[in-house]
């Protein structure tokens, strides 16, 4: 058995980790079947630090054997990889190219200033929420009009941002920021995607993410 | 990044195509190094980093930055984003990203560490003194040490460079950066490529700095070099002054300044 070259997909993941879900949603929107593996960040199993020897981090794919590190990275291997079923990113070369630097903008700025909004006080809390509704603003000026980021189809940047949507509770009960009320486009586009299956079967529930990180909070003797 | 709309169409490849960029940042050079490896004719303009233009500030309100690529008036910004661009909106060039989905991936995986590890811990080296400086020496090692060992026995074993025969997307990535490695050396004493404890890194940079499409992109070290010991005495200045600038944050500072953060210390 040890020999053996594993076949087929496997996802190496945390259940709360929205880079994680971004591969669950793409593995999903192309109907990928694979195989689910939570890992234990507390006591990082062999196959992860075997499968990500760099960052030792979460998610990784591991297709046929050989692993993909960093989800973006792996959304654009699943969909270069299975190019037959409907594509992530758009053909135009302009619009990936646009799809490619906001997907880019999330990753630079989403997640740092999410966590400094939940645990900072005082001053650097202010300024996280300052910074966190001018990212959101920004992001919700590229989405304009348009359905989807992507345009009329749920896309790459979708794909990227979507798995936050369900952080914005989390932000509104440690922030202050409601979603709702400084970006409603933004808000809308949140409630289309979870329309969609994919969507609906791998974001965490608010609720649970916000417990997540009350646990988080006390542990770390924030509040 | 202007939106694209509805009925916008794809500019013909033969639309003019214009590089706003800075001639000390090596994320411009990536692109000046991408345009001549394809072939690609370009007008050039220089940006001055402290004084922005307004041009530049329309092309790329979100952050700001050189390079910006400007193809039949649509901006680009992003210097990976730009060299993938390339790919996709000529074809019929020179490829930079491999054909396999899967060695891509390995690519645009070493090039995200290049921008958000090596790179960070190159400009901590530089942006420092003493023990502080120590520990990001040994953090460079550290990064230099993985790379090291993908040429030798992991993914780019065997190969002349990491896109193989040729230089490709990664080379011009992490090539352009590395170029200033021995010019931080100089300027800081450090001790980043050692030829002993990274033999195939060096003979890989060695190769690369060789080229003459390389030659023709880089200034002149002496330049580089002038440079890189101006903005250190200014960033060691501050520094002292009260608070570590770190020329990897866009940390507002006082004049040169926005060029210095910028561009001084990418990698």
């Amino acid at each position: 058995m040890a020999g053996e070259k594993r076949k087929g997909l496997q996802l190496l993941d945390f259940w709360v980790s929205p880079f994680g879900q971004r591969c669950r949603i793409a593995l999903d929107e192309k109907a990928l079947p694979y195989e689910y593996l939570e890992q234990d960040l507390g006591n990082k199993s062999e196959l992860l630090i075997r499968s990500n020897p760099v960052h030792k981090k979460i998610p990784v794919l591991v297709h046929d054997g050989r692993p993909v590190c960093e989800s973006l990275i792996i959304v654009q291997y699943i969909d270069e990889a299975f190019s037959s079923s409907s594509s992530l990113l758009p053909s135009d070369p302009y619009a990936r190219a646009q799809a490619r630097f906001w997907a880019d903008y999330i990753d630079k700025k989403v997640y740092d200033c999410g966590t400094r909004l939940w645990k900072t006080k005082g001053e650097p809390q202010q300024q996280a929420r300052k910074e966190m509704v001018e990212i959101l603003k920004t992001l919700e000026g590229a989405l304009g009009d348009k359905p989807y980021f992507g345009g009329d189809e749920f896309g790459f940047v979708d794909v990227a941002f979507v798995p936050f949507t369900a952080w914005f509770l989390t932000y509104e009960r440690f922030g202050e920021i409601s979603v709702e009320k400084e970006c409603p486009k933004l808000a809308a586009w949140a409630k289309r995607c979870g329309e969609r299956e994919s969507v609906k079967k791998n974001l965490s529930p608010p609720e649970k993410v916000y417990e997540f990180i009350a646990t988080l909070k006390k542990k770390f003797g924030i509040e | 990044m202007e939106k694209a709309t509805e009925n916008a169409k794809n500019p013909a490849p033969a639309a003019p195509v214009k590089l706003l960029g800075s001639w000390a940042s090596s994320y411009t050079h990536r692109v000046q190094l991408a345009l001549r490896l394809k072939g690609l004719e370009f007008e050039y303009k220089e940006e001055d980093l402290g004084s922005k233009s307004e041009e530049l500030l329309r092309l790329n309100p979100v952050h700001k930055k050189v390079p910006v690529l400007v193809h039949g008036g649509r901006a680009l910004p992003e210097s990976v984003v730009i060299l993938q661009y390339l790919d996709d909106a000529w074809p019929e060039t020179r490829p930079l990203l491999p054909a396999d989905a899967f060695d891509r991936a390995l690519a645009r995986f070493w090039c995200h560490f290049a921008d958000d590890k090596l790179g960070p811990a190159v400009g901590a080296v530089f942006a420092s003194t003493g023990e502080e400086q120590e520990a990001a020496v040994r953090q460079v090692h550290e990064n230099l040490a993985l790379l090291e060992a993908e040429l030798r026995d992991g993914a780019f074993r065997g190969r002349r460079f990491f896109g193989g025969d040729e230089v490709g997307f990664l080379d011009v990535v992490l090539g352009c950066g590395s170029y200033w490695l021995a010019v931080f050396e100089e300027v800081t004493g450090a001790r980043l490529v050692d030829a002993d404890a990274f033999p195939l890194f060096h003979a890989w940079l060695r190769d690369f700095e060789a080229l003459d499409d390389v030659r023709e992109t880089i200034p002149a070290v002496d330049r580089l070099l002038e440079y890189a010991r101006g903005v250190r005495h200014m960033l060691l200045g501050l520094a002292g002054a009260g608070g570590a600038a770190n020329p990897a944050d866009e940390a507002p500072v006082a004049a040169p300044p926005a060029a210095a953060t910028d561009i001084a210390v990418d990698i």
